[in-house]
């Protein structure tokens, strides 16, 4: 069993490694200082929020994209509320992908609207495997009864 | 003795003489007797005749005469010598008195005389003052036209009223035939018809202006007879009738007849009109000197009229080109204001559509960069990188600058730590200049104070962009960087006589001085550094090889900071010292604000006390909504979040302070709905703050958001620190300071 200060550095180098890479953002540093007493599980919260959210519109997304005519309209819609969630949560990756997206429904470019789609779904997934990573060791450094590092 | 006086008459043929004789002496007596009488009655009726005594004297003279004869009567026959001694003594009497009065009158005689010459003599004095009084009346009544005349032309400031009224009115005083004026013709070499009494309209004849006669009147300012045969004076048809005695007088005139006014007049060049008086014929009148008079005076008022109502034209056509060119000043600022408007939406929408594609190229780039790549592919993306960023910086600049030109830049104060900011820039400039082997030193002084307000990215912006020059610039050696407060003597820079800091209570002047020992610069080539795409061979001014803009940009900052930068250089290849001055504002005295100072810094725990501050937040998408709701919570407010529009509406009570409104939903008036919930509140204490939040920082947007009522506008996403300095300007001041 690892003993919290491994546990805890392992959790220091894995989420500088997201900020390093680029995963996660500032923002996210502010949702969690958001988190006290009063809310202890607000990050939690918003970032399970924003997992539902993505899968739906994500799933919209694809619907929408493989219909006869594309409505590019509407294509944009979605990727405007994933840029808003994916960047009030931090994601950055994702964020920046969600603006080539947008490039892309503006030009009515239908092929590189599915590849961007493909990509966002392929960081969509890193950033959420990434995410349930941080979680859990947090979660196993309370179980062992430590505190959880400030990353700022 | 006895006389016998007594005749006998010898015949009687001499009774009928004697009859008669009776009868004259009687008659004679009579006449005798009432001429006193009548004298005694006249005299008594005058009161004036002053002599009486004389005439006493005459009355006896003549009763005694009368009594002498009348005492005769009875001589005639035979007598008394009563009556012979009465007759005696009454011729003695009459003797005497006829003597006395004879001798009386050889004295009163010449006087009675002399009554006579000065009866004479009033009487001519009498009539000399008839004369006179005749004169004086007349010229009375000249004065009075003269007077009435003056009125008349005086009482118009129009030029053709002038003349007419004066020809009207000469004609009607002297009882003219004819008047009319000749006027100089714009060449000056010829007098035309211009006004006449009788013609209404004159045929419009020219007479040359060097005739003898003309000269002669133009000469003198009097009025001067001519001959009726003048070309001038030949203003009625020949007829074979007399023509009436002609006059003519000069009216100077200051201007010509048409009123070109060119520059003032200059009284060597005098033109004038002339005006003829024509008498009427067949009359005998004479010209009389107080009619001449009269014409001469009336000639000068209408000088002075015609030249009024030439000042007046003058001013009126002044004002009518002022008027024109108003509006046609006007029209010009408006297409001014037009092509502004067009260029600032030309840029803003550049602004969007040049930067959208450059963040497209710059993130595609670098995630391009985070997959599986070949040597030459990564080489590749690198150089795209970096190309692209340098032209990402460039668009900014450029839009900076253009921004900063129109004035439309303003900058975000903020409060700041100096001391970090200088620590960052020398964090990021010791790399480079390690790696070419220089040092950089860093002094600040004492005296400064750790935090200031101002732009602090604007600040760095200016900072960096110096200090790069100076590392740029020098091959060995190094650069220090000093900071400290300017004092008021050091604040001038005697090449810049016109910059005047004025230090207050709640701002300093901070000043950097950047020295060198590098390449130096031409003291000739100063001047062009900070001109906006001047490259000379030394001084590119952009850190990564520049388009000239840097230092230029600089320049903008450091205005609109009220402060100045220069650079010293002894010459070439004695290094350089660049020096600015910036006014900072003091944190904590500058708008007496009420909560704590909080700088931005880690591990800070100062939180301003917002609790149970009532908020509302309207976000279509949930996970925004969430991390704003929770971010406000976090403030310690109590946030209602709703999702529409409608909901926001409905639940907006007079108890929430502030709303929230996301404005980059697509599809969403977000607009429409701030004017609602502003109608919601007819009270303007009751209505809440609305501030928008939204990812997109345009000044379309901004200016749409300020236009329907809201106080602010917020960045997405927001960190706390931000919030929380939202929270405290919408409580203090109800808006936004720097969106404003």
């Amino acid at each position: 069993m690892a003993t919290v200060g491994q546990l805890q550095k392992q959790f220091v180098d894995f989420s500088t490694s997201l900020y390093r890479e680029g995963f996660l953002d500032d923002q996210f540093i502010q949702l969690q200082k958001l988190q006290d007493e009063s809310n202890p599980d607000f990050v939690f919260e918003v970032v399970s929020l924003f997992f539902e959210d993505s899968e739906k519109l994500l799933n919209n997304l694809a619907i929408a994209l493989q219909q006869q005519v594309v409505d590019f309209k509407q294509v944009d819609a979605h990727v405007h509320q994933f840029k808003g969630s994916s960047s009030s949560i931090g994601a950055h990756r994702v964020k920046n992908m969600c603006v080539a997206f947008r490039n892309f429904c503006e030009e009515k470019n239908l092929d590189g609207c599915l590849r961007c789609l493909q990509q966002i779904n392929h960081e969509y997934c890193l950033v959420k495997n990434k995410l349930e990573n941080v979680f859990r060791l947090e979660r196993q450094i309370l179980e062992a009864g430590g505190t959880i590092p400030l990353i700022a | 003795m006895e006389l016998c006086n007594c005749i006998e008459p010898p015949w009687p043929a001499d009774e009928l003489l004697m009859k008669y004789q009776y009868i004259s002496d009687f008659f004679i007596a009579l006449a005798y007797f009432s001429i006193p009488l009548e004298l005694i009655y006249f005299v008594k009726k005058s009161a004036v005749f002053p002599y009486r005594w004389v005439l006493v004297q005459f009355g006896a003279f003549i009763v005694l005469c009368g009594a002498t004869h009348l005492i005769n009567l009875w001589t005639f026959t035979m007598h008394t010598r009563t009556v012979a001694v009465v007759m005696t003594t009454s011729k003695i009497l009459t003797a005497v008195v006829s003597c006395a009065t004879a001798l009386m009158l050889v004295h009163i005689i010449p006087d009675l005389l002399s009554v006579k010459t000065r009866e004479l003599f009033l009487k001519n004095k009498a009539a000399e003052l008839d004369r006179e009084m005749g004169l004086i009346r007349t010229q009375e009544e000249t004065g009075r036209h003269v007077r009435m005349l003056t009125h008349e032309i005086r009482s118009t400031l129009d030029r053709h009223t002038i003349l007419k009224t004066t020809l009207v009115e000469l004609g009607r005083t002297l009882g003219l035939e004819e008047c009319a004026l000749w006027m100089p013709t714009r060449s000056g070499l010829e007098l035309q018809l211009s006004y006449t009494l009788r013609h209404q309209n004159p045929v419009g004849y020219t007479v040359p202006i060097q005739l003898p006669v003309i000269n002669q009147v133009f000469n003198t300012s009097r009025a001067v007879k001519i001959s009726p045969n003048t070309p001038v004076a030949r203003l009625r048809p020949a007829g074979k009738y007399m023509p009436g005695e002609v006059v003519a007088v000069r009216v100077p005139l200051l201007h010509l007849s048409n009123f070109q006014i060119h520059d003032w007049p200059e009284l060597s060049t005098k033109r004038y009109a002339l005006m003829v008086l024509m008498l009427p014929s067949d009359s005998a009148r004479q010209w009389h000197v107080h009619e001449l008079e009269l014409v001469e005076v009336v000639a000068d008022q209408v000088a002075v009229a015609l030249s009024h109502a030439a000042i007046l034209e003058e001013s009126m056509r002044a004002r009518d080109l002022l008027m024109e060119q108003n509006v046609a000043l006007d029209l010009a600022r408006r297409e001014a204001e037009t092509a502004v408007r067009a260029r600032n939406d030309f840029l803003a929408v550049m602004n969007h559509e040049m930067r959208t594609p450059m963040h497209a190229i710059i993130a595609l780039s670098s995630l391009l960069q985070e997959t599986e790549l070949m040597p030459e592919q990564r080489l590749m993306v690198e150089t795209i990188l970096k190309s692209s960023n340098l032209l990402a910086t460039l668009i900014n600049d450029v839009l900076d600058l253009s921004r900063l030109e129109d004035g439309s830049l303003q900058l975000e104060i903020g409060t700041f730590s100096l001391h970090l900011l200088f620590r960052e820039a020398l964090n990021l400039i010791k790399p480079i200049a390690s790696v070419k082997k220089l040092y950089v030193t860093l002094s600040l002084s004492p005296d400064l104070s750790e935090y200031a307000v101002g732009d602090e990215k604007r600040l760095m912006q200016i900072l960096l962009n110096v200090v790069g020059n100076a590392v740029k610039f020098t091959k060995e050696g190094g650069i220090s960087i000093c900071a400290f407060v300017a004092k008021s003597e050091s604040l001038r820079d005697p090449r810049a006589p016109d910059f005047f800091p004025i230090p207050s209570d709640n701002h300093f002047f901070l000043r950097v001085e950047v020295k060198d020992t590098g390449a130096g610069i031409n003291p000739q080539d100063i001047p062009n550094i900070f001109m906006k795409f001047v490259q000379s061979q030394p001084l590119a001014t952009k850190n990564s090889g520049g388009s000239g803009l840097g230092l230029a940009i600089c320049k903008r900052f450091v205005n609109l900071m009220e402060g100045h930068i220069w650079i010293e250089s002894e010459g070439a290849g004695r290094g350089s010292t660049a020096v600015f001055i910036v006014k900072l504002g003091i944190p904590g005295r500058l708008n007496g604000s009420k909560l704590p100072f909080v700088p931005k810094g880690p591990g800070n725990q100062v939180k301003p006390n917002f609790s149970g501050l009532k908020v509302v937040v309207m976000d279509d998408n949930s996970v925004g909504r969430m991390v704003t709701k929770g971010l406000l919570v976090h403030l310690g407010c109590d946030v209602s979040a709703f999702a529409s529009g409608e909901e926001c509406i409905r639940a907006v009570s007079h108890e929430h302070k502030v709303v929230f409104l996301d404005v980059s939903m697509p599809g969403v008036d977000s607009f429409e709905i701030a004017v609602r919930i502003h109608e919601k509140f007819s009270k303007r204490h009751d209505r809440p703050i609305i501030v928008a939040l939204t990812a997109n920082t345009d000044r379309t947007t901004k200016d749409n958001c300020l236009r329907v009522g809201m106080k602010g506008v917020v960045l997405k996403p927001v960190s706390v620190d931000r919030m929380r300095s939202v929270l405290s300007d919408l409580l203090e001041h109800g808006y936004l300071v720097e969106t404003q």
